[in-house]
């Protein structure tokens, strides 16, 4: 069993630049930030490792950070301009009993994460799921497609971003109340 | 209103009745609903048929097709994406078709109603309602009233004018 600074010790002597920092400040489990490009060779790393073996991946969730700048479109809409998405991965091992939690940081314009679907399988679901409500964008990601909103939804509309605006109509269908 | 045929008749073997009362109390008396549940409600529509509020007693027993059915339960939330599949299991029933709405989200979106990307705000856009149930989830005594005011509904149709629903 390892602590959270350990593991971030160990990560930071293997991948120096790419992992980034930890928070031992929030509530429930630190969380260390890597680098969004190098997330599956860290994953990789993190599966296969003998001391560390997080061969469970309990979750992964994208978050909109909502931390750009706030500008109104030509229809006078709230929008957010800049700033960035993340995408947390909450990881278990069976064999150690510890736990650790990573984030991802990018950018909101080009959102861009590689994909750990090679690493763990569950990732599958949960990235396209989060491509589906954010608009991340997995490279790799053997099928990246909406999961849950149907398959033609309004292309670049992403319900769960803090500036979504919902479409007037589907398929002929009133959306608003 | 009680019908002519549900009177008693003891002396005789020939009833006779007008074609609109025969018809429509043999419609209200064994409406198959269509297997076919959403979310919540439907647990409360499942408990409805088990034995203890028994819907037979009332003809109402589930039929695995579209085809073979006289009325549907929208038991529960409507999303965008099933709206289409429920307009489509609407159109295979063979007329005459009834359609009971059963619970706040299926009447109007619930509590989906501002923040509901995902939901339609009501059944009754893509089909026509006959009967709206409220309640988040309605108990099986609200379902119970619900289907004995279509019940009511039929017994007031007439074959000279067409269901305008």
């Amino acid at each position: 069993m390892k602590e959270a600074q350990e593991i971030f010790d160990i990560l930071k002597e293997k991948f120096g630049e790419s992992v980034i920092e930890i928070n031992t400040e929030t509530p429930v489990e630190p969380i260390i930030t890597v680098h969004p490009l190098k997330i599956h060779e860290i994953g990789e790393f993190l599966r296969t490792n003998e001391d560390l073996y997080f061969d469970s991946l309990m979750n992964l969730s994208g978050v909109d950070d909502a931390n750009g700048e706030k500008v109104k479109d030509d229809q006078e809409f709230d929008t957010i301009s800049g700033g960035t998405l993340s995408v947390y991965y909450h990881l278990h091992s069976v064999k150690h009993n510890h736990k650790i939690t990573l984030k991802v940081s990018t950018g909101r314009e080009k959102p861009e994460v590689e994909s750990v679907e090679s690493v763990w399988k569950c990732a599958d679901w949960h990235e396209r799921e989060a491509y589906d409500m954010f608009g991340i964008i997995f490279l790799n990601h053997p099928d990246l497609r909406r999961i849950l909103m149907p398959y033609d939804w309004e292309e670049g509309s992403y319900p769960l971003r803090k500036d979504y605006k919902n479409p007037e109509f589907y398929k002929g269908m009133k959306v608003p109340y | 209103m009680k019908s002519l045929l549900d009177s008693e008749f003891s002396d005789s073997n020939i009833v006779i009745a007008r074609a609109d009362d025969l018809l429509n109390w043999a419609r209200l008396s064994s409406l198959w609903q269509l297997s076919f549940g959403l979310a919540c409600c439907a647990i409360e529509m499942m408990a409805t048929s088990a034995s203890h509020y028994d819907f037979d007693r009332f003809g109402v027993m589930p039929r695995p097709t579209p085809r073979q059915s006289d009325v549907i339960i929208i038991s529960g939330t409507v999303t965008l994406k099933m709206a289409l599949r429920i307009k489509r299991l609407y159109e295979q029933m063979p007329d005459p078709k009834y359609i009971i709405s059963m619970g706040s989200c299926a009447n109007c979106g619930g509590p989906y109603w501002e923040h509901g990307y995902h939901v339609l705000k009501g059944v009754d856009r893509v089909i026509p309602v006959d009967v709206y149930v409220p309640g988040c989830p309605p108990r099986p005594e609200a379902l119970l009233e619900g289907l004995l005011k279509l019940q009511e509904k039929i017994r007031n149709e007439s074959l000279r004018t067409k269901k305008s629903a």
